[in-house]
């Protein structure tokens, strides 16, 4: 039994009906929205700077994380690297870089880390000591946590390769993964400027 | 590719064959990834709760409309309008509108599903948890120290009353990570609609051909990426606020409580169009059908709505013209809210021009929206009104403001879902709606609309602020609350009716076929209720009517647009 009217006007040949790829399209959706929520954070940050009523201040305790930021800025270009090789079905490549991806995210996250460790430990700023603190550490900490989702992410994938699962026609898949990491990266960026650069 | 063989494929991964009858149902229901079935789930979980905060609002009104009442305590009536507002923008305006959005833009756009189906599902499941954790509060919530039981602090929360010392207990808690889960799940909904819209277009079907209703849910769940994410942020720094100690809104360590009406109101105002325009978008599928007209000004409408989007961003800020925010703040936002009404006014007009010269049929669809025109219009004038600065000064927190907001909310919104249903509801059930009851519940539900909140903005004029659990008598206010108190009645009556009528003709409805109305979009082209495939083979569009260019092959639309 048909119960379905299907609308079939005579379709002349014309160019092929091809829409973007869904996952590209959600991911940059979630980006928006992600945005939004940094820039809130972002917002409160640079309102409350130097609004504190009692110190540390951030210029007295806060050291430019060079390292960190290199290390996390260039593992966007290794990840777009095992994006780029798995795309020319380079297999063994792109696992080396997705590991270099992960290997560059831990060390940033492990300076973060150390940073989070003097500051509490040896300055004795914690998020209940003043403004800069309570809006320092949620800030920051908002942003680690997306590199912390984003690692675990990368390496599910990571061991997906080395198992040899991951596959040429998964690189769209991969690509979607990897727009969300240069998205956390890109944050960092807006993150470093405002508590580093200019909130000093 | 044969027809018999996808459908036959597909039914048979479809028949539930675990459990006997009450269970293999809802067993189905449970784990149903749907598009359809969730949207009916997110719709009738919204009626529930639209039924639970209209009992609020009925206790309110009963407490308020003679003076010096004693029917609720103090702490009792801020529970309940905290409640209320919570739960009618949160678990009724989002999850219905979601819910139409869901069972209609795949239909609509000749897509089997949306484009993230487990997504879907999970959204909607999140969400749902959120309401029953909102409500939880009133066994789980007074904690430790005992105090309160439902929220208490407004559905706006402004600090400091939320900090720990001022909100003891859970009660705040509850409000927190129910609106923060809320959050999750309409992001999530949100992201799947626009995915959907972009990514699963039946061939042909150009941005340009898209029906009306796709187009504003492509607005509206665009908006909520911008309008709901920072309202999860501040919920984040609340949590932070009131559990690590942290000191976003905490004036005593040097924290703002303005920067939480900002960020709340980041997210409000937009929240307005995010639930308005679903109702835009229900009548612009309606109005044209029961004009017999195509929509005038496609462009246009198209053009007013993505600009409704983005003005909504910047107008934020007039609902604190009494916070005191100097005078360049106050005239920008001034502007900003008297310039959203000409892409309003644009579609107002162009539904006027639509309906203007037709064959106009007044089924109860219809009759809802032109109520919608009507009633709309003056909740925009009362708008108007209050975003003169001066003027607000004068009027805000004032039952005027409520009653201004309640003009949209029930008057634009909920009378264009009226329509909607009674429009929608014979390609979901496979039956029509009785006109017998319809009319009765239009008529009842309007006067008792009329009465409830025409009258109500005169006691605001009068000097009646808000949120006050009593008043004395002889302020001039008696009378007007008593007469608002009956409008209650009619609308309580009226929703009845509607009930009687969503059961009743579920059960004795006439059987409807696929295209009862003689409409133009895809939906009507399949059966009534669709089947879980949508379509059987996937359409092919020429036109923004492909149901008029079937039914009326010699004068197609695509020869003019």
């Amino acid at each position: 039994m048909r119960d379905t009217v299907a609308i079939s006007i005579a379709s002349t040949r014309e160019a092929p009906w091809t829409l973007p790829y869904r996952g590209t399209v959600g991911m940059a959706c979630l980006i928006v929205a992600e945005s939004a929520i940094f820039v809130i954070f972002v917002v409160a940050y640079i309102f409350y700077l130097g609004k504190s009523l009692t110190g540390p201040t951030p210029a007295q305790v806060l050291e430019l994380p060079i390292f960190g930021t290199v290390c996390l800025l260039s593992s966007s270009i290794t990840v777009h690297l095992a994006v780029a090789t798995l795309r020319k079905g380079m297999l063994r490549a792109c696992t080396g870089w997705l590991a270099s991806t992960v290997f560059l995210g831990l060390i940033f996250l492990i300076t973060t880390a150390r940073e989070w460790y003097h500051l509490i430990h040896d300055e004795g700023l914690t998020i209940q000591t003043n403004l800069f603190g309570t809006t320092y550490y949620s800030l920051v900490g908002l942003h680690a946590t997306h590199v912390v989702v984003g690692l675990i992410m990368l390496s599910l994938v990571l061991g997906f390769s080395l198992f040899g699962l991951v596959k040429e026609e998964h690189s769209e898949k991969v690509e979607t993964l990897a727009l969300y990491w240069h998205f956390v990266d890109a944050v960092w960026v807006v993150v470093f400027t405002v508590v580093y650069v200019l909130g000093r | 590719m044969s027809t018999t063989h996808v459908v036959d494929k597909i039914d048979e991964t479809l028949t539930p064959q675990q459990g006997r009858p009450p269970f293999n149902v809802v067993y189905e229901w449970l784990r149903t990834v749907d598009h359809k079935k969730i949207g009916l789930m997110y719709i009738a979980y919204a009626l529930v709760f639209l039924i639970i905060g209209g009992v609020e609002a009925t206790l309110m009104r009963i407490q308020l409309a003679i003076p010096n009442n004693h029917f609720v305590s103090p702490q009792v009536f801020n529970q309940l309008f905290t409640m209320h507002g919570t739960t009618m923008v949160f678990f009724v305006g989002m999850p219905i509108l979601f819910g139409f959005g869901n069972y209609l833009v795949p239909l609509m756009i000749g897509a089997r599903d949306m484009a993230f189906p487990r997504l879907n599902a999970f959204s909607f499941w999140v969400s749902a948890f959120a309401g029953l954790l909102l409500y939880f509060s009133y066994v789980g919530g007074s904690g430790l120290y005992a105090a309160g039981s439902a929220p208490d602090v407004g559905w706006f929360a402004y600090a400091p009353l939320t900090a720990k010392v001022f909100s003891p207990g859970h009660s705040t808690d509850y409000w927190t990570l129910a609106i923060f889960l809320s959050g999750i799940g309409s992001i999530g909904t949100a992201l799947n609609i626009v995915t959907t819209i972009i990514c699963m277009r039946c061939k042909d079907m150009k941005l340009s051909r898209m029906p009306l209703l796709v187009w504003l849910y492509l607005v509206m769940s665009s908006l909520v990426f911008v309008a709901v994410s920072p309202l999860t942020a501040a919920q984040v720094m609340l949590t932070l606020d009131r559990y690590l100690g942290s000191h976003f809104f905490d004036t005593q360590a040097g924290g703002s409580a303005v920067l939480w009406m900002h960020f709340f109101w980041i997210f409000g105002h937009p929240e307005v169009y995010v639930l308005v325009l679903p109702a835009f978008a229900f009548v612009n599928e309606i109005v044209p059908v029961f004009s017999r007209k195509a929509i005038f000004g496609y462009p246009a409408m198209v053009a007013a709505s993505v600009g409704i989007g983005f003005i909504s961003l910047s107008v934020w800020a007039h609902h604190m013209f009494t916070v005191g925010m100097g005078a360049a703040a106050n005239t920008f936002f001034v502007f900003a809210t008297m310039v959203i009404s000409v892409p309003t006014g644009i579609k107002i007009f162009n539904w006027l021009a639509t309906i203007w010269g037709g064959h106009v049929i007044f089924r109860t669809p219809m009759i809802f929206c032109v109520a919608f025109l009507f009633q709309f219009l003056v909740a925009g004038l009362t708008g108007i009104m209050l975003s003169v600065a001066p003027f607000d000064w004068q009027l805000g927190n004032s039952y005027f403001v409520v009653a201004h907001f309640h003009y949209v909310l029930v008057g634009a919104i909920l009378t264009a879902l009226f329509g909607a249903f009674y429009y929608w509801y014979p390609k979901i059930t496979g039956r029509m709606m009785s006109e017998t009851l319809g009319k009765w519940h239009f008529w009842l539900f309007i006067i008792g609309f009329h009465l409830t909140f025409d009258f109500m903005h005169v006691p605001g004029l009068l000097g009646m602020p808000r949120r006050i659990y009593t008043y004395e008598a002889g302020r001039g206010w008696e009378g007007w609350n008593i007469i608002v108190g009956i409008g209650v009645v009619f609308q309580a009556v009226g929703t009845l009716c509607f009930v009687c009528n969503l059961v009743h003709s579920y059960l004795k409805g006439k059987e409807a076929g696929h295209d009862p109305w003689d409409a133009w979009t895809l939906e009507w082209s399949t059966s009534s209720p669709p089947p879980d495939y949508n379509f059987a083979v996937l359409p092919t569009v020429n036109s923004r009517r492909p149901l008029w260019d079937l039914k009326h092959p010699e004068d197609p639309d695509s020869d003019y647009e």
